[in-house]
């Protein structure tokens, strides 16, 4: 903040709590022309307004109030660059990204800042750092399945965590809805093992994303039987005709979703195009849905934890999502 | 006691009693807004599934009812009135206070339209588009133009202290529109604010706590300024502390707006600030509380007998109360615990429906049979029934936020040995229904009131002239 700015809100408020200050002394004072106690003599509509003194307890605490805020305002940063005596701050200030603030937060470790948030977080990775430490050494699918006492504490905080970060998107019972995937049943966008869990939370997913196919299958009717095609994979009923038509078309969605239509997980490409064959939909298996999802495209987005929880929480949340598929 | 010499300047009382009976219709939309929004919050499915029934589209109708409806249509009939009688003379401007009401009314057709149909700028109180906030300003200089000129002509030497809270608020409520309205249109409907990030969210709140402060704290003080000692004929009690609180009150509550802000990306500086001059501001409030309670002293037994007294009395209860919890709520470690939770809710509706709302019941009880020339109001029993049936609602109602807030807080910090949080945000939720449901019944209370006010208020309008006479109490 420039000078300027700094002496402007400082004598805007160290001028308002004097002006508050003044302003009392001057109404202790009797300064109307009658007695206290007494009419002042204005007459409004017939209302009158007495003299009577300030009620003393009523001035002594306004006084206090006074004084504490020049207190409070010499202790904590408030007047423009002015800093308090202790130097103290809630959280690092002014930054505008990620690095500038780790910047800021280990020059503020350095020179032993009073910086409430990073001190906070110090505190709370001091005190539950060795809990999430001891789950980080075992791999997540131990984790995920032993019967001991530490690997059951490491599910249930991972449901707690996931309960706090995850069910908005994947639903309390992590069975997921429309356009987010059910995570207790097997069906992998992205890799069911281990490895793939915690790499999906750690940096998120971005799908490649589907197309829309209604003019490259010319036209409606191109939708309608790709659409025959898709529901005859997992064994749904279709009209015949429709389905050799749109089989005849498939070749074009094969790359992603694979030649037998098994999804890209199959083929180990992580692209996220899902398994056609399994009657499990992620935007919805009625022959409408389907049909939109072939004529506009779809895309979903899973966002990357590890800046927001770090790898450990994560190692955590992917042994209980694994679980909930390893029962 | 002064009818007489009141009778012989030609007050303009004809808008007055427009904007009167628009207070009382307005107070029943408002509530009633605000009732079916509460039952959305038990039963969700109340929204029928239609978009202009939503809670998130009748949330900003409902808190614009109140305030700019029912609040603000009070403060026009109450200042438009108070200022001719404490300056014995008539409205200045001619047709200009006509023009006032009608553009007032037009304002508040236009909100509820809109709002329910998404229109929106997105900031809170602030809800309305831009074409709607250049006629505000418009109507509101007009308002400023016939309120300060008929002061400047006034007969009498002094101006009364309920004007200078009435003029205060006219003039700061002009400033804060127009400072946080400045928006770059892109459409007839649709603008976006001029003010980026953080700025946008200080200047929102600089505009939100103030029209608190100001609107609906300094202009609800000029209407008890005039009908606490009016009701209870008795002399203010202090011409000093009247002048103190008015001055420390409007300097000091200019800066409280930060206090809505703690603990996010507003500078460090700008929270102390305003979390100091937000606990200055405490004492400053009560000096408005102590001059109109301390007004009945030698009094009290009125309120055995009088029930439009009653509701003045206990709306400046409920005002201490509230201006007692605003500055402790402004503490950065208490607002840790309060902020976004429903104490802010039941803080807030401890002063719109316990002071805001009951002061101007009170307010217009006493003025209706004076406007339409009765000498009093057609069924004092109904007054009564309606303070009994407000205040159960407003304590209702607050003591169930003030619970679920509390236990809000105290679920959302819970913390377990290993650091993760205890409860989830649904948990919460689920624990709150009981008093949501608590809620609902305290603002049915408070609407079942207003209906009764309006009866009452319809049938002293239709009475013959003078025919409802005084009633001699022991």
């Amino acid at each position: 903040m420039s000078s300027f700015w700094s002496i402007w809100i400082s004598v805007l408020s160290l001028g308002t709590l004097l002006g508050c200050y003044l302003l009392l002394r001057m109404c202790l004072k009797n300064f109307a022309d009658v007695e206290e106690g007494e009419s002042t003599g204005h007459n409004f509509d017939g209302i009158e307004e007495l003299n009577n003194p300030l009620p003393k307890w009523w001035s002594t605490f306004f006084l206090l109030t006074i004084i504490w805020g020049f207190g409070y305002l010499l202790v904590y940063p408030g007047l423009g660059n002015w800093e308090g005596l202790f130097g103290w701050t809630s959280s690092n200030q002014g930054i505008l990204n990620l690095e500038e603030s780790r910047a800021k937060a280990e020059y503020a470790k350095e020179n032993n800042l009073i910086v409430q948030y990073d001190m906070e977080v110090k505190s709370a990775d001091a005190k539950y750092g060795p809990i999430f430490d001891a789950f980080a050494k075992r791999d997540i699918e131990d984790l995920g399945t032993a019967s001991d006492e530490e690997a059951i504490t490491a599910r249930k905080v991972g449901q707690r965590l996931f309960l706090q970060n995850c069910s908005q998107c994947h639903g309390s019972d992590a069975r997921g809805t429309t356009g987010f995937p059910d995570l207790t049943d097997n069906d992998w966008l992205y890799g069911g093992k281990p490895y793939d869990i915690k790499h999906t939370i750690m940096h998120g997913r971005h799908s490649q994303g589907m197309i829309g196919w209604e003019s490259m299958l010319g036209g409606e009717q191109g939708v309608k039987d790709m659409t025959a095609f898709v529901l005859s994979l997992s064994g749904r009923e279709a009209k015949e005709g429709s389905v050799a038509k749109g089989k005849a078309n498939f070749a074009m969605c094969s790359a992603c979703h694979g030649q037998d239509g098994t999804g890209s997980d199959q083929m180990n490409l992580p692209i996220g195009a899902p398994n056609l064959t399994d009657n499990i939909w992620l935007y919805g298996g009625s022959e409408r849905v389907i049909q939109e999802s072939i004529r506009n495209g779809r895309a979903g987005v899973m966002p990357a934890w590890d800046e927001i929880l770090g790898h450990k929480k994560v190692h955590v949340i992917s042994s209980y999502v694994y679980s909930l598929s390893h029962q | 006691m002064t009818q007489n010499d009141a009778s012989a300047v030609n007050y303009n009382f004809d808008v007055v009693r427009q904007f009167t009976v628009m207070t009382v219709i307005w107070g029943i939309v408002g509530t009633l807004v605000g009732v079916i929004i509460a039952a959305q919050l038990i039963w969700p499915a109340l929204n029928f599934d239609t978009p202009w029934l939503t809670y998130s589209r009748l949330r900003p109708l409902h808190t614009n009812a109140v305030i700019f409806a029912f609040g603000t249509s009070a403060l026009f009939a109450t200042s438009y009135y108070v200022v001719q009688r404490t300056c014995k003379t008539t409205l200045f401007g001619g047709k200009l206070a006509s023009f006032t009401f009608w553009g007032w009314q037009a304002i508040i057709v236009l909100a509820a339209i809109t709002l329910p149909l998404g229109y929106t700028s997105s900031k809170e109180y602030a809800e309305l588009e831009w074409p709607i906030d250049i006629l505000i300003a418009v109507v509101w200089v007009c308002y400023a133009i016939v309120f300060f000129g008929t002061l400047i002509k006034r007969k009498t030497s002094h101006i009364y202290v309920a004007n200078w809270f009435f003029g205060g608020f006219i003039l700061t409520v002009a400033v804060l529109h127009i400072g946080n309205s400045m928006v770059i249109p892109v459409s007839l409907t649709k603008s976006y604010s001029l003010y980026p990030g953080a700025i946008d969210a200080m200047m929102q709140w600089w505009y939100g706590h103030n029209a608190v402060g100001f609107l609906l704290t300094a202009g609800f003080l000029g209407m008890m300024y005039y009908f606490v000692p009016k009701q209870a004929e008795r002399p203010v009690y202090s011409y000093r502390l009247s002048i103190v609180h008015f001055w420390a009150l409007v300097s000091l509550y200019i800066w409280a707006g930060p206090h809505h802000l703690h603990y996010t990306a507003l500078p460090d500086w700008a929270q102390s600030v305003g979390m100091v001059m937000s606990i200055v501001l405490f004492l400053p409030s009560w000096g408005g509380m102590i001059n109109g309670i301390m007004t009945l002293s030698g009094a009290w037994h009125k309120l055995r007998h009088d029930p439009i007294l009653r509701f003045l009395i206990v709306s400046l209860s409920f005002y201490g109360m509230s201006t007692f919890e605003g500055p402790m709520m402004a503490i950065k470690s208490v607002n840790a615990l309060s902020h976004y939770t429903d104490w802010t809710v039941g803080h807030v509706h401890s002063g719109a429906l316990g002071w805001v709302a009951m002061v101007s019941i009170g307010a217009l009880y006493h003025l209706i049979p004076v406007l339409f020339n009765q000498q009093r109001m057609y069924s004092i029993k109904l007054i009564n029934t309606h303070f009994w049936l407000h205040t159960t609602g407003v304590v209702l109602y607050i003591v169930a936020m003030w619970i679920s807030g509390v236990m809000q807080g105290l679920m959302w910090r819970a913390v377990n040995t290993d650091g993760t949080l205890t409860y989830s945000f649904v948990e919460s939720l689920q624990a709150s229904y009981p008093f949501y449901f608590i809620r609902f019944v305290g603002g049915v209370f408070v609407v079942v009131g207003f209906l009764l006010m309006a009866y009452n208020m319809f049938k002293t309008i239709n009475a013959k002239d003078n025919s409802l006479k005084s009633i001699e109490t022991a």
